[in-house]
């Protein structure tokens, strides 16, 4: 059945090539719902003791001259990952209603990478999920290199080229283990004993391959270039679901692959992981760019999710995956109040501009928006932000205390840049009395009417957002309960002990 | 053995000589005043063509195609295995697996050709294809050293003309001459390698010369006589430091010729390479695994790969013209391929037989959308290429496809054949020996990503077209190139997603 969510999407991308443009964005919604509500059914549907093992789905032979088949799985982490992604496509559909230009291929290029992460998330056989994983990125070169701002080609460019070079490192590694184990389904693998000798060099090779997707430190240079010459749409899926490929695949297939090599290397992680956190937190807070400003906190917090995973421990991983979850939905949020509330109707990026303006007044919802939005983000309790990183730290207090202790330095930085950008960009002069709103006003250019308030597709799209990271901060069990199954069978802990 | 039977065997190459014959025939019978006449009174406005010429053009390019049609179904008619005069002429399931696909290649580079409005005399240029079709087969149908030469050769001597045809082109004329010059030279180096082989050995059968070579120590003398070989064959093939008529040949010879020496004399040069090397010197493999090099011929074909990699993929990203490019990429993409033969077994020489086939499939689309660019705005530099999107769509998505291909994206074929080439050559080599070429090509075909990416960049985000395009409607003729193009690049995705089809065939054709 969640099957389903990849056929319909390629299914709904390539429709929209032989379709006229009048049909472009009700054939992309229509899609990312189908595969929401998929989503949303198989999340409810699913028994929880089903979730625990990835279980198969469907199963096929694919390739004999390989022997490679057609397998797709499904446990709660793979399930989670789905949903969020199912979230963060309709919401992103929703926040590009307004593409006016080349509709049809936009649209393309957004479902296919929408299609290519669903596939990630659910393939269970190597070669197919590698397959998936490089197809999400060329699609990311179109949208940011056709659809873009400022410096597209180049921040387009940049992003294919680290990614591809991070997939080269995978490439390497998928081949070292299916020529050990004589075998790409990832189940076997798993139980698949590799010689120690072997996993201390495989490891780092699949895990970096990979977490240059996630935006590890030093790495990461990619992540706030790419996220601000994309459209919104394109910074939204970015920040939103595909820098979690490459975490999710670091979990899924490095660590559970090659546990031993993932012994020896998990301090470097959680040492990476603590840089970028308190690193990108500190660039951020001296960024002028709003786009810039969020894409190094996306780095920030994707150095969580890397902490999460460097513990071993059940606590910190389950962690890390609500936090994959977490940040993907605050994520688009703030890139779309950035990109799409405030840029497209100020023209402006630049924090200092954004400041005169004051665009509480006039664009109230996209203040309320980005208050929320922030608020998740600094992780003040009763949002998702702050369920997911309270569940991390306590996993990396048992086994790093130092790191714990850095990451708490860290988290006042996000904390600062996150009010400092939040400030500048809606509250900049202290004010009161109503004739600020006439003065907001006249700030967004004399051609300023009605229609360039927010749209009732905006609006829609960021309650999504909004009602998901509360109803996780609120309450994060309905995630939990799903994740930690999942991680409790995954190999590297009990041989972690 | 009666004559009968002996020509029902050779009944693919029969058909296609008596149509190049014929093609000859149709066009010196209706093209010629025609022709001729256009000439005389304008040459600058040749392009314009008269009625005639272009009926007789049609006419030749369907009584060829026919005839490449009926060849096809005469090779499935076939018996699946025969031997004639001790391997001259051999019939397997792989010969014939790939003499359809090499009369495939040529089909669709004929329909490139008849948009091609360069080419003074249609019918000649079409019978010389055929004839190095006819070439194409013989290397492919043979396990006999001395039948592969002339098969060499004929395929050789047709390209030359092929590739210097359009005479009013001083860059053709190049092109022909460089290509003669550099072939001239490799068929020497072969034909001594073969004459030192078969010092050693006494035989020019493959079988044979293998079974005899198992018996003997490695002499220097032999050594050179199979290093005498391969070098003549990577000029063939185009690997470095053997590739310097490459540029100048896919640069200047007509795009049709272009297509044809990146395609179906690259597979065919592939198949009998792998055939040379894994059957006939199977006793001298020795072993390129890092730690444990042997001396033999893997060993040199993994330097020769080694080096085409690097250089193929280095010069290509400071190419401004997309058919230099092209063929710098070419380079690379024979390295790519002759991993699978270093690999060796059964495996690696699938794998580089399936990778040169699809490789061949994407270049010959890849020169259509070319020739497109070249008729609608004079030229094939980048620069030509901005604004295709807007101009023709299909194209542009086509071309896409292509370069995407070509760079290893999946899921396109170009994705599985470096999977099914990396794995191979990893299984080949116990301890993961030839690791560091696998990990060598990785890193070129990332290095490929970004020149591959440029041509797409200026495809689909470049606004900057010529003022004089602008003005003109998109492109709404020449429907049978356009078909044939957007065909090759589904069969492209197709490969990719269920590589099996061609994969599996190929694997099974493998004894």
């Amino acid at each position: 059945m969640i099957a389903w969510t990849i056929y319909i999407t390629f299914a709904g991308a390539l429709l929209l090539l032989f379709l006229p443009q009048v049909f472009a964005r009700w054939i992309a919604l229509l899609t990312t719902i189908a595969g929401l509500a998929l989503g949303l059914a198989a999340f409810f549907c699913t028994p929880i003791p089903d979730l625990a093992h990835f279980t198969t789905i469907v199963r096929v032979p694919w390739i004999s001259a390989l022997r490679i088949d057609y397998h797709l799985a499904l446990d709660g982490v793979s399930l989670t990952m789905v949903l969020v992604t199912g979230i963060s496509a309709v919401s992103t559909v929703l926040f590009s209603w307004d593409v006016e230009h080349r509709q049809n291929e936009f649209f393309f290029w957004l479902l296919l990478v929408v299609a290519g992460c669903y596939g990630v998330f659910l393939s269970a056989n190597l070669f197919l999920f590698f397959v998936f994983y490089e197809l999400v990125i060329v699609p990311k070169y179109f949208l940011i290199a056709i659809f873009g701002s400022k410096n597209k080609e180049y921040g387009a460019m940049k992003l294919t080229l680290y990614s591809f070079f991070g997939g080269m490192f995978v490439f390497i590694g998928i081949l070292v283990a299916y020529m050990t184990a004589g075998s790409l389904d990832l189940n076997q693998l798993a139980q698949f004993q590799f010689p120690r000798q072997l996993q201390l060099w495989a490891f780092p090779v699949l895990f970096l391959g990979f977490a240059v997707l996630a935006g590890i430190w030093p790495l990461h240079t990619w992540a706030p270039t790419g996220h601000a010459a994309a459209p919104t749409a394109g910074s939204m899926l970015l920040a939103g679901i595909v820098m979690k490929l490459g975490s999710y695949a670091g979990l899924r297939v490095a660590m559970n692959l090659f546990p031993q090599g993932f012994q020896l290397w998990s301090k470097w992680i959680a040492v990476l992981a603590v840089i970028g956190i308190v690193y990108a937190a500190a660039v951020a807070l001296r960024q002028s760019d709003l786009k810039f400003v969020i894409g190094y906190s996306s780095v920030s917090h994707m150095g969580f999710v890397l902490l999460g995973l460097s513990t071993a421990n059940l606590l910190g991983v389950s962690g890390a995956v609500l936090q994959m979850f977490s940040h993907g939905v605050i994520a688009a949020l703030l890139f779309a109040v950035a990109g799409r509330m405030i840029y497209r109707r100020t023209r402006t990026r630049d924090l200092d501009a954004l400041a005169g303006m004051n665009l509480s007044h006039a664009l109230p919802f996209a203040a309320f928006t980005f208050v929320i939005a922030s608020a998740a983000s600094i992780g003040i309790p009763g949002f998702s932000g702050f369920a997911a990183e309270i569940t991390i730290l306590i996993g990396a207090w048992k086994t790093y205390p130092l790191a714990v202790g850095i990451t708490g330095a860290g988290m006042v930085l996000v904390a600062a840049f996150t009010l400092r950008a939040l400030k500048q960009s809606f509250f900049g002069e202290a004010g009161s009395g109503l004739g600020r709103i006439q003065e907001g006003r006249a700030a967004l250019g004399p051609d300023w009417n009605e229609e360039q308030s927010i749209t009732v597709a905006e609006k829609i799209g960021a309650c999504l957002l909004m009602f998901a990271t509360l109803a996780v901060g609120v309450y994060p069990k309905l995630l939990l309960d799903r994740i930690m199954p999942a991680v409790e069978t995954m190999r590297f802990l009990k041989s972690g002990g | 053995m009666s004559y009968l039977e002996l020509l029902k065997l050779a009944s693919p190459e029969a058909i296609v000589v008596i149509t190049a014959l014929a093609v000859l025939t149709i066009g010196l019978t209706t093209g010629r005043e025609a022709a001729s006449a256009t000439v005389s009174t304008a040459g600058p406005t040749r392009n314009a063509g008269s009625s005639s010429s272009t009926r007789s053009a049609a006419l030749c390019s369907f009584v060829a195609a026919l005839g490449l049609v009926i060849a096809i179904g005469a090779v499935l008619m076939l018996p699946r295995n025969a031997t004639l005069f001790g391997g001259m002429l051999v019939i397997t399931p792989l010969t014939s697996l790939f003499k359809i696909i090499c009369i495939a290649l040529v089909f669709f580079t004929l329909l490139l050709t008849t948009s091609e409005k360069s080419l003074l005399h249609p019918g000649e240029y079409l019978a010389i294809v055929l004839l190095a079709t006819v070439g194409l087969m013989l290397l492919v149908g043979s396990e006999e050293l001395l039948m592969i030469f002339i098969g060499l050769e004929l395929l050789g001597l047709s390209l030359y003309v092929m590739a210097a045809f359009d005479k009013n082109d001083v860059r053709s004329a190049e092109a022909g001459l460089k290509y003669f010059l550099f072939g001239s030279t490799s068929s020497a180096f072969t034909l001594f390698g073969i004459s030192l082989i078969y010092g050693m050995s006494g035989t020019t059968g493959l079988a044979a010369i293998s079974a005899k070579l198992a018996t003997a120590s490695v002499q220097p003398l032999l050594a050179v006589g199979v290093v005498m070989t391969l070098v003549g064959f990577s000029f063939k093939i185009a690997a470095a430091p053997f590739h310097l008529w490459a540029p100048d040949a896919y640069q200047g010879a007509p795009v049709p010729s272009a297509a044809f020496i990146a395609s179906g004399s690259k597979v065919a040069s592939f198949v009998v390479l792998g055939k040379i090397v894994l059957v006939g010197f199977a006793p001298v493999h020795g072993s390129a695994a890092w730690h444990g090099m042997v001396a033999g011929w893997s060993p040199v074909l993994a330097v020769l790969a080694a080096f085409s990699i690097l250089l193929g993929n280095l010069v290509a990203l400071a190419q401004s013209n997309v058919r230099r490019l092209l063929a710098y990429s070419a380079v690379a993409h024979g390295g790519y391929t002759l991993i699978g033969l270093v690999a060796g077994g059964r495996d690696g020489f699938s794998a580089a037989l399936f990778y040169t086939t699809t490789y061949a499939i994407t270049l010959v689309g890849a020169f259509g959308v070319v020739g497109f660019v070249r008729r609608d705005t004079g030229g094939d530099d980048l620069s030509n290429f901005s604004g295709l999107y807007s101009r023709s769509p299909l194209m542009a998505g086509s071309m896409a496809i292509f370069m995407l291909s070509l760079a290893g994206i999946p899921p396109l074929a170009g994705f599985f054949g470096k999977f099914y080439l990396f794995s191979s050559a990893l299984r080949a080599s116990p301890g993961h020996g030839l690791l560091w070429l696998v990990a060598l090509a990785l890193l070129g075909s990332f290095i490929s990503l970004y020149y591959y990416l440029m041509v797409i960049k200026f495809i689909f985000v470049d606004k900057r077209a010529e003022p004089e395009i602008d003005h003109r409607l998109p492109i709404t003729d020449h429907v049978l190139q356009k078909s044939a193009i957007s065909l090759i690049a589904a069969a492209v995705l197709l490969l990719g997603v269920m590589p099996d089809i061609l994969a599996a065939q190929i694997l099974a054709a493998i004894p």
